[in-house]
């Protein structure tokens, strides 16, 4: 135990319990993995304190959702296709697309307070703590109230699954779960690149919800409404068409507007990997570069 | 009155003081814009003239609504946030003994806020979009002023909802669930998601009456030269009414609430 770090609580004198709350040598990425879980956890504690308002905000981030699908509702009672596509294919391409971001959204969706915390100079207690700084600032007020966004996505994905008629095949199926895991994985690497960029611009953080909200809406809609200069933005600049067209449009069967060949319909999973590391690499950048107010 | 104006002004330089959040949001607002359009051009393809507007008029419609989002504060965002926060620490008691009406004070702000967004992150979009669409400007020189009377009214409006939501903190004390619920019946119901006249059957009617309509769908007709002649004075008097009637319940819910306000001395 002698280079074990222990923090105790009140006057506890006793050595740590086994698996109590105590620093160890542990591979980094596991350590960060345990911090966000503990502070996470924390956040879902203080949230339970106010149950009433709990239960509405999850409602309403519900709801949110909601009435972005209520709205393709409510066109399609004046239209029967909207850009060649019928109803249950853009529900396919909204729920996979709101699930994986709401997924990102819960576990990473706290990231645009990094520029308020470079701006107060709080981010330097973040600093000064034996844990990673990447897994505090993601778990920050961590709110649990963002399950009512993927239930959302959920609920409109089995109402897609249920009313289209595909043809399955045992790849089509494994697919699924593929987007949406990688999916989520590319907007988080879209948070964190968006947040690093607060380290320059702390007061810019609205430009990430272009990416991230905007992106998500805008893959809620086929690819054939969209400028075909927009289409290759959203593929090749800032790659999410990756989400959910690319494998989604596989799926249906459907001709993805820019050419391109089928296989690149399998990379989600290369593509966000790809991601995380540019995203890592101007995360460490932003960090390096930090420089505390003082106050 | 004059202290009011002086409000007022402190808030709009308050605003102003974020340059690079300005932009930003600008940013945003402008992307956001693009998305919208196109799914727009897309439903009028298929049917053109729907919900009587023509393409140009539907995209029209989109950017307004991006201009205004944030000075109408229809996703909520403003004063609201603080006064929440002032009741559950109980600062609030402070602002209650101070020679100032609470509510009236908060509605300069406002307009302040309201003023600076209208600028800040109104007009570069709409100019933007002007730029990318083909839009559907006013004919007449005479219905910029109607718009911007009915967008000051959309503001009152918009301040009145704001307000009840925020003395909810009162009995509440977390008022974060509350203000969301409002901010969405904002979203959906001011017309910022879809026109409010393509809303089908009863739920368009009802869409049309409610409060938020005055926020987007009213100022917008206004600006499309929807409403004019008698039409327009109907139009705000569906604005003033709603203002008015809000605000009166505003302050009856501000006496309730103040009698729950407990100063501990000492």
């Amino acid at each position: 135990m002698a280079d074990t770090v222990a923090v105790r609580t009140g006057g506890e004198q006793d050595d740590p319990e086994p698996g109590g709350f105590a620093f160890e040598e542990r591979p980094r990425l596991l350590e960060g993995v345990r911090a966000y879980g503990l502070i996470m956890a924390m956040w879902v504690r203080s949230t339970m304190a106010y149950r009433a308002s709990f239960a509405m905000t999850a409602l309403g981030d519900f709801a949110v959702t909601a009435f972005d699908f209520v709205t393709i509702l409510l066109m399609f009672t004046h239209v029967d296709a909207l850009g060649g596509y019928t109803l249950p294919e853009i529900a396919l391409l909204y729920g996979l697309s709101a699930t994986a971001f709401g997924l990102c959204d819960l576990l990473l969706g706290s990231m645009d307070r990094v520029g308020r915390r470079v701006r107060d100079g709080t981010l330097d207690t973040l600093l000064v703590r034996p844990v990673p700084v990447l897994a505090q600032v993601a778990a920050d007020r961590f709110a649990l109230r963002r399950l009512g966004r993927i239930t959302q996505g959920l609920l409109v994905l089995g109402y897609a699954l249920l009313s289209l008629d595909i043809a399955w095949t045992p790849l089509k199926v494994l697919m699924l779960p593929v987007m949406v895991v990688s999916g989520a994985a590319i907007f988080g690497a879209v948070f964190v690149a968006g947040a690093a960029f607060q380290f320059v611009a702390q007061d810019a953080s609205e430009v990430q919800n272009s990416f991230t909200y905007g992106g998500t809406t805008l893959l809620q809609y086929p690819p054939t409404i969209f400028a075909k200069d927009l289409v290759r933005g959203v593929t090749f600049v800032v790659p999410l068409a990756f989400v959910s067209w690319l494998p989604a449009l596989y799926v249906l069967g459907r001709e993805y507007p820019v050419d391109l060949p089928q296989w690149v319909a399998f990379l989600p999973p290369l593509v966000a990997a790809v991601c995380w590391v540019l995203a890592g690499l101007a995360w460490r950048a932003g960090l390096r570069a930090y420089r505390s107010t003082g106050s | 009155m004059r202290l009011y104006a002086v409000v007022a002004g402190g808030t709009f330089r308050r605003y102003a003081t974020y340059r690079t959040a300005t932009a930003a949001g600008v940013f945003t607002n402008t992307v956001f814009g693009f998305i919208v359009a196109y799914t727009y051009i897309a439903l009028w393809d298929v049917r053109p003239q729907l919900g009587g507007y023509d393409t140009s008029q539907a995209l029209t419609y989109v950017w307004l609504g991006q201009a205004l989002l944030m000075a109408c504060a229809m996703m909520g965002g403003g004063f609201e946030d603080e006064l929440v926060e002032r009741i559950r620490t109980g600062d609030v008691a402070i602002d209650l003994y101070r020679p100032v009406d609470l509510q009236s004070w908060w509605l300069a702000g406002d307009l302040g806020r309201a003023a600076f967004h209208l600028l800040g992150r109104g007009v570069v979009p709409m100019f933007l979009g002007a730029l990318a669409f083909d839009l559907a400007l006013p004919g007449s020189l005479w219905t910029w002023p109607a718009f911007l009377v009915s967008v000051f009214l959309g503001v009152v409006v918009s301040f009145a909802l704001r307000y009840l939501v925020a003395l909810s903190a009162f009995w509440l004390m977390d008022g974060a669930g509350a203000m969301r619920i409002v901010s969405l019946a904002g979203l959906f119901f001011s017309g910022m998601l879809l026109p409010l006249n393509l809303f089908p059957g009863l739920l368009g009617e009802v869409a049309r009456a409610l409060p938020w309509s005055s926020l987007l769908q009213v100022p917008a007709d206004v600006f499309l030269e929807k409403h004019t002649g008698w039409g327009l004075v109907e139009a705000y008097a569906f604005q003033g009414g709603w203002a008015v009637a809000l605000l009166l319940a505003g302050r009856l819910l501000q006496t309730a609430a103040t009698r729950r306000v407990v100063v501990q001395g000492g």
